[in-house]
């Protein structure tokens, strides 16, 4: 695993990158008491203890590059820039969500942020991004696609076949797996013959590394380095952020099939304690710097919801707009 | 001065189709094909022989076989504002690629409220009759026209070879175009003076006013047999072409069958949940006082399609089974 990075690391910095971790962390404990009040409806897949992973990954990365995402993406789609207006209001089904209340949590789209929407079917974005990086490299040379995926998605045979065409025409694609362990149920030792995925990634001859995915420092280094030599036409790369899920699969996941000792193991290494105490350790942050950011998230929150609360719904006569681009 | 038209050489449905590559190619550098021996073995059906020498190795894009990713790619490529043709070599396979093609080509405009859209050509060849056996025998454009998102179209003459993909090409949603294997060595002349055609419209390939066949692919020219025979027997059957099966021309069936009152749908795919089934219950649902008879069709047998000949034909559409239906169709007993 790469060394955490100690670096130049700044005030501004660390406080940006904390005060974008703890907006997703208060988005989506937000989320989940919304769908106990059943305001939230359909599939919600949380992304608590994972947002070192956006975040570093999505800081690193420049607003040119193409996302695309999973159906776990609330914190992909944040930090990319999407308001976290919309992106309630998509979660409520709002006509005024940035999919217009057509795709809800797993389908959140934005075309003038690049991002290329959460899929829902596991390994399904991978094609896809191999053939936004084949545009890029085409017409636009020095643009890449990353593309975030979880450790489920490893044992498809459309990961295959993507890390395969991606290598044998050097697309500029960034692979980031998010590796939290398991695929709902399925820990990764139950499912892969070969548990390292960079093992895997270089019998396809992609450059890959394991990265401390609770290291928001040490991902947004990672995938910086990465991002910059695939910009010079050196090919994909594949990068497996070692991280863990603190909540359930779905919000229909008794979790059955792993230790309560486990969970809370992982949340002493979270991505936002791990980071607090860093900065806190340095001098670079005090208590009411940290007070100040939790309630600026929370604010955030609080007003997002207000605004998905009074969206209107889209009319149903507007139901079948948007099947054919060729005729809405 | 123009030089006096040339003798117009016959053409083959391949080269037709060739050239419309060639030409969609010329005309716009963000098209390219892609897809499995495309380029050097000059594609499956040869349809692609000789343009990569012509347009290199990057607009003709040799895949390995890996249909899932290749056609997602082509979504992507989409996406990324490109116009690509992506070619599977048969219908057949393109079950490797289902999720990429109803999961996301079919949704993304919809779920992403408007915002996307892929323009994404997808040719496939289709069909049985060359003794393939049941794994490379399906006629599954019925099965894909079910898909909200896509279009679905079939040339099945010349001048649809010819023409259709630039269609395609200018469509901003995914178009799915079969190519019916048997069509391929078909020869022919195109219409002189036609430059492009459209994709929303039926055509009625010939008329007639005592009924209709409802058709498209291989099986019209099965048609145009059958109703040839017909008019010996002094019954002039109109046959119509549907050319685009999502969506359907409803118009132009209703029209038809208003006139003569008599339906016979011929369908290669199998009867059950099929295409014939619903072009029969949209004349049901939109025309039924008009009808002299019961809508009938004629499909292909509810078995896997069989290896050895004789068996192969029994399970195919076949004029003498159109003539059949059609006679009965015909007979003082049918009408109600
Ligand atoms: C092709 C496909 N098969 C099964 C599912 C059901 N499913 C949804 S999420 C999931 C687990 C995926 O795990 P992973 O890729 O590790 O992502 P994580 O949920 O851990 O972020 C499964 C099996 C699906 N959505 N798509
Ligand atoms: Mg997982």
């Amino acid at each position: 695993m790469n060394a955490p990075a100690e670096r130049i690391l700044t005030r501004e910095h660390g406080l940006e990158l904390l005060g974008q971790m703890l907006r997703i962390r208060c988005f989506e404990d937000r989320c989940y008491r919304l769908y106990g009040e059943g305001k939230i409806r359909g599939f919600l897949h949380l992304y608590n203890g994972e947002e070192a992973v956006a975040v570093g990954a999505l800081k690193a990365l420049r607003p040119c590059d193409a996302i695309v995402s999973t159906y776990r993406e609330h914190g992909h789609a944040l930090v990319r820039g999407i308001s976290m207006e919309k992106v309630m209001a998509e979660l409520f089904g709002k006509h005024t969500g940035c999919s217009r209340g057509r795709g809800g949590s797993m389908h959140l789209f934005d075309a003038s942020k690049r991002f290329y929407g959460g899929n829902a079917i596991v390994a399904g974005g991978l094609p896809i991004a191999v053939g936004l990086a084949l545009a890029q490299k085409l017409a636009r040379p020095g643009e890449l696609t990353a593309c975030f995926f979880g450790d489920g998605a490893v044992a498809e045979g459309e990961f295959h076949e993507s890390l395969n065409l991606a290598s044998l025409w050097r697309l500029p694609v960034l692979f980031l797996c998010e590796n939290n362990l398991y695929a709902m149920g399925t820990a990764l030792e139950r499912a892969q013959a070969q548990t390292d995925i960079t093992v895997q990634a270089r019998a396809y001859r992609i450059e890959a590394a394991a990265v401390d995915g609770m290291d928001v420092l040490a991902v947004e280094e990672a995938v910086g380095a990465a991002a910059e030599r695939i910009r010079k036409d050196a090919g994909p790369a594949l990068l497996e952020m070692r991280t863990y899920r603190f909540r359930a699969h779905s919000m229909f996941d008794p979790q059955l099939y792993r230790d309560k000792a486990e969970i809370e193991a992982w949340r002493k290494k979270g991505p936002i304690i791990t980071l607090t105490t860093r900065l806190k350790t340095l001098g670079l942050m005090s208590e009411e710097d940290y007070q100040r950011l939790e309630r600026e998230a929370q604010a955030q929150v609080e007003a997002a919801v207000r605004f998905a609360e009074s969206s209107p719904w889209e009319p149903v006569s507007e139901l079948e707009r948007f099947v054919y681009a060729g005729a809405s | 001065m123009p030089a006096p038209p040339e003798p117009a050489a016959p053409l083959a449905y391949r080269e037709a189709v060739r050239e419309a590559v060639r030409e969609a190619l010329k005309a716009d550098p963000r098209v390219f094909l892609m897809g499995e021996d495309v380029g050097r073995y000059g594609g499956s059906y040869a349809v692609s022989k000789g343009l990569l020498e012509e347009f290199g190795p990057q607009r003709i894009r040799d895949t390995p076989l890996c249909e899932s990713a290749f056609v997602g790619a082509g979504i992507g490529a989409a996406l990324g504002g490109l116009r690509p043709i992506v070619e599977i070599m048969t219908v057949n396979f393109s079950l490797l690629a289902l999720d990429q093609i109803v999961n996301n080509a079919a949704t993304l405009s919809h779920m992403s409220g408007g915002q996307l859209s892929v323009p994404l050509v997808i040719r496939l060849a289709t069909g049985a009759g060359r003794q393939l056996a049941a794994q490379h025998s399906h006629s599954l454009e019925g099965w894909y026209a079910h898909i909200p998102g896509l279009r679905i179209a079939v040339p099945s003459t010349l001048d649809d070879a010819r023409f259709m993909l630039a269609a395609a090409l200018a469509s901003p949603d995914p178009v799915l175009l079969f190519e019916h294997l048997y069509l391929y060595n078909m020869e022919g002349e195109l219409t002189a003076g036609l430059e492009r055609v459209d994709l929303d419209h039926a055509a009625i390939r010939r008329p007639g006013g005592d009924l209709t066949l409802i058709t498209y692919g291989w099986s019209l020219y099965k048609c145009l047999a059958a109703a040839e025979t017909l008019s010996r027997e002094g019954i002039e059957a109109e046959v119509l072409d549907l050319r685009t099966l999502r969506p359907l021309d409803d118009a132009a069936i209703l029209a038809s069958v208003r006139r003569t009152h008599r339906a016979l749908i011929v369908d290669e795919g199998w009867r059950s949940g099929s295409l014939s089934a619903e072009v029969s219950a949209r004349i049901m649902e939109q025309a039924f006082y008009d009808l002299d008879a019961p809508v009938a069709r004629v499909c292909t047998m509810e078995v896997p399609v069989p290896y050895a000949k004789h068996l192969e034909e029994a399970a195919l559409p076949s004029p003498e089974r159109i003539l059949a239906a059609a006679r009965t169709l015909l007979s003082p007993g049918a009408s109600g």
